[in-house]
């Protein structure tokens, strides 16, 4: 008997990045817990628990467990996060049955989704409950997410407004003590030295003290959980970083024109740290079923939805701008995939199959 | 001194060197029964020439060579045939393999044997010394060097390369060929020289292997320009192609051979066996095979007659000791594993494997993620997976258009395959159902 080659493996099975990935967004969703109390902690269980019973039950049906590979339970933890503490909790139950019943099981269940589980339960919310996930009052008790602030002070606004953090400002966002001390410590002794100055708001969003989403508050936990995925190469670099420097470079460009501050004036560093962007670059984006597999066409998928999400953002009528623009860029894997193909060793050019193979010259034959 | 290494794709796996890679070479025991299959290189059986009840000599012809693929097949240890019988390789193929008893004296064995000039030899009596010889390539692809190297190549061959990469994990019989006979190798190398005429000659080491390098650079001293560069220790730096894409820039065609593009390369264990064969005369009966693995007590590199059974090897490094997942023949990329104790060391034997389960990392195949991995992997810049479901789909005439052929079966995309889908193993049965 003999069996053949390799004889050994990558210690990476598809089970253990999925509850890698899980295990890295934990942080954050207790930072999110620890915020908004019950509400949050109720959100994502139930998020997470109609997600595993989804999925158990495919399982029971077609006679396979496959609640082990930890998808589900990243799947719904991913769903419960990127919504609002105080939204009702059919909403997270629907999204999540919906990702995994509709998103997931009926193209053949992981990895034969087109479509990333998470963001189309997300959007499928977004577009159905849209209310409850911006969060403009159920009952009186919520309060508004960053964004819907400044959305809502911009409709009244008129002239240039000192951007999205001045708006803020104009209508009352509160700042936390942690960030005025940590901004004028900053200042004080870390910016002087390049003559810049850092307004106040900035370090709020960056470690969570806004209100907004579950778990996409605190970018400073997602960008820790994010490191030790990129670093133990269970997610690939790719995606996030073309995604980041597509959506910051258009933001700067045509970020300001909606605030009347004309063009190359966008607020880059609001625009990343707020509304779940990072979010969606680090946890919705880089999903390994509906992304690309090759390197070129990696850059070209997150570039693209770094594009979408400032366009859905800026001029979208509805929030969920990343999940929603990781959609669509989902619709064109199959295309980049064919297009960025890369070049095969030792032939001159990508060619598709029925074109001719021209070998590239040699070093050529003594004379 | 320059570090090269190939462009695309590879992968660093887990290397496990530190086991073996300072154990000086040691001689095995001479195996009371010595199992030589006549199919020694990538080529048909060699034609038997012995019959059961024939007295052998070390080093007696058994098989005559047939063709180009073939070459000769000898008696590693002096003896009685047994039988003729057919075994199983570790590859799965089926072989015609004579059974020798250990009987009679040793011409050789702890003799010091006399050295040969061989500056003063015509090209083509070297060739005929190294056929003798039954030399094959002796790091993997197992081509009968005196096709590789003849007057054919010589009249194409203008960059010369010695492969010193070594990349599979564990094994390091050539990297302790390079340290402790660095003087044969040289001289080796000076026969491929003076056949093959090349206008460069570049002796590419793994980076991995500075006292190799140290050592081989110390014997260079006869004033020829070679070039000495550091080949990156990723994954499959020591295939052909890899390695005449690191050291020259050049990429074999995809329908071609390394000769086409005017190269050819050379392992460091081929131009010991090189040396062996025209210096001192002495046919290829013997080799240095890697023994490791957390299964095994002592692990080193044995010299070891081709045709011991492996389990005799296992039981002079110690026996095994933790419980076993997989006892592989050859490197852990490419090798096959087996539970068959009597499967005998070939000429292109690099290793003897005895994994543990920690080691192996198996898990139950899983449906395919789409990550990308093996496409990352692959340094053919194939797309695996894809390969895999057009088979699986029944249309490797498409698997073809799309490189199935290109496909070098280096082991990469089912090392780094989350699940554990054996791609290899799909891709090799597209290529045999086309």
């Amino acid at each position: 008997m003999s069996t053949n080659p390799p004889q050994f493996h990558d210690r990476a099975t598809t089970g253990r990045m999925m509850w890698a990935v899980a295990l890295s967004l934990l942080p954050a969703a207790g930072w999110g817990v620890y915020r908004y109390g019950t509400p949050a902690l109720s959100v994502i269980v139930v998020a997470v628990g109609a997600a595993v019973i989804s999925e158990g039950v495919i399982g029971l049906i077609r006679r396979r467990p496959t609640l082990r590979d930890g998808s589900a339970v990243l799947a719904g933890l991913l769903i419960g996060m990127a919504m609002p503490p105080w939204v009702g909790l059919h909403v997270p139950v629907t999204a999540a049955i919906f990702a995994m019943l509709v998103v997931k099981w009926s193209f053949g269940g992981l990895g034969g989704n087109w479509m990333n589980a998470a963001a189309g339960g997300l959007v499928f919310a977004f577009y159905s409950w849209n209310r409850q996930m911006t969060g403009t009052g159920v009952d009186g008790e919520s309060s508004a997410t960053v964004l819907t602030t400044v959305r809502g002070a911009l409709e009244t606004a008129s002239g240039p407004v000192g951007g999205p953090v001045g708006l803020l400002r104009a209508v009352g966002y509160p700042v936390s003590s942690v960030d005025v001390s940590v901004t004028d410590w900053m200042n004080a002794r870390v910016l002087t030295v390049v003559g810049a100055n850092l307004p106040g708001g900035y370090v709020d969003l960056f470690l969570g003290y806004v209100d907004g989403a579950i778990g996409d508050g605190s970018v400073a936990l997602i960008l820790i959980g994010t490191i030790a995925l990129v670093a133990t190469r269970v997610i690939r670099w790719e995606i996030p970083a073309a995604y980041f420097a597509s959506y910051a470079i258009v933001t700067r460009i045509f970020g300001g024109l909606v605030f009347d501050d004309g063009y190359m004036a966008g607020d880059v560093l609001f625009h990343t740290l707020s509304g779940g962007v990072v979010f969606a670059m680090f946890y919705l984006a880089p999903d390994l079923s509906s992304a690309p597999t090759n390197r070129s066409a990696m850059l070209v998928y997150g570039a693209g939805v770094g594009v979408l999400t400032f366009l859905f953002r800026f001029y979208g009528a509805y929030p969920g701008s990343g999940a929603f623009a990781v959609l669509v860029m989902n619709t064109l894997v199959p295309l980049l995939n064919r297009g960025f193909r890369p070049r095969r060793f030792g032939t001159r050019r990508r060619r598709d199959p029925g074109g001719g193979v021209r070998a590239i010259a040699g070093a050529g034959r003594k004379p | 001194m320059r570090t090269v290494t190939f462009p695309v794709g590879g992968l660093y796996p887990v290397r496990h060197k530190h086991a073996a890679h300072r154990s000086a070479i040691r001689n095995a025991i001479l195996p009371a029964v010595s199992i030589v299959p006549l199919r020694q290189s990538h080529g048909p059986d060699a034609e038997l020439c012995v019959a059961p009840g024939d007295k052998v000599g070390e080093g007696t012809r058994i098989g005559r060579a047939i063709g180009d693929l073939c070459a000769h097949v000898h008696s590693p240890i002096p003896g009685l045939v047994r039988e003729i019988r057919p075994v199983t390789l570790p590859d799965g193929v089926i072989s015609t393999a004579a059974v020798i008893d250990l009987a009679g004296s040793f011409d050789r064995l702890g003799k010091v044997l006399a050295r040969h000039e061989w500056k003063t030899l015509r090209p083509g009596t070297l060739l005929r010394l190294i056929e003798d010889a039954g030399v094959v390539g002796m790091s993997g692809v197992s081509q009968p060097t005196h096709t590789a190297i003849d007057a054919r190549a010589a009249a194409s061959c203008r960059w010369l390369i010695v492969n010193g990469a070594e990349s599979e994990p564990y094994v390091c019989a050539d990297h302790r060929l390079m340290v402790e006979h660095p003087a044969e190798i040289f001289e080796g190398l000076q026969i491929v020289e003076r056949l093959l005429a090349p206008d460069r000659v570049t002796v590419g080491i793994g980076a991995d292997k500075r006292d190799a390098m140290r050592r081989m650079r110390a014997h260079d001293a006869d004033g020829r320009r070679r070039d000495y560069v550091r080949l990156s220790v990723k994954y499959p730096q020591g295939d052909e192609r890899q390695l005449i894409r690191a050291v020259t820039g050049l990429e074999v065609p995809s329908d071609g051979h390394a000769i086409d593009v005017g190269c050819v390369t050379v392992s460091a264990a081929t131009l010991y066996a090189i040396w062996e064969a025209v210096v001192t005369r002495k046919p290829l009966y013997e080799r240095v095979v890697t023994v490791a693995g957390n299964g095994v007590a002592r692990p080193g590199n044995i010299k070891v007659r081709i045709g011991t059974p492996i389990g005799g090897l296992l039981a002079e490094c110690g026996g095994v000791t933790d419980p076993v997942a997989r006892i592989v023949i050859g490197g852990p990329l490419r090798g096959y594993a087996t539970t068959d104790l009597t499967t005998p060391v070939l000429k292109y034997t690099t290793a003897v494997l005895v994994l543990t389960a920690t080691e192996v990392n198996a898990a139950p195949t899983a449906g395919c993620i789409r990550c990308g991995r093996c496409a990352e992997a692959c340094p053919m810049g194939l797309d695996p997976a894809r390969l895999y479901k057009l088979v699986a789909h029944g249309r490797s005439g498409d698997a073809v258009d799309h490189g199935l052929y290109d496909c070098t079966e280096c082991g990469g995309c089912g090392y780094v395959c989350p699940s554990r889908i054996p791609l290899v193993d799909g891709l090799r049965d597209g290529k045999a159902n086309r």
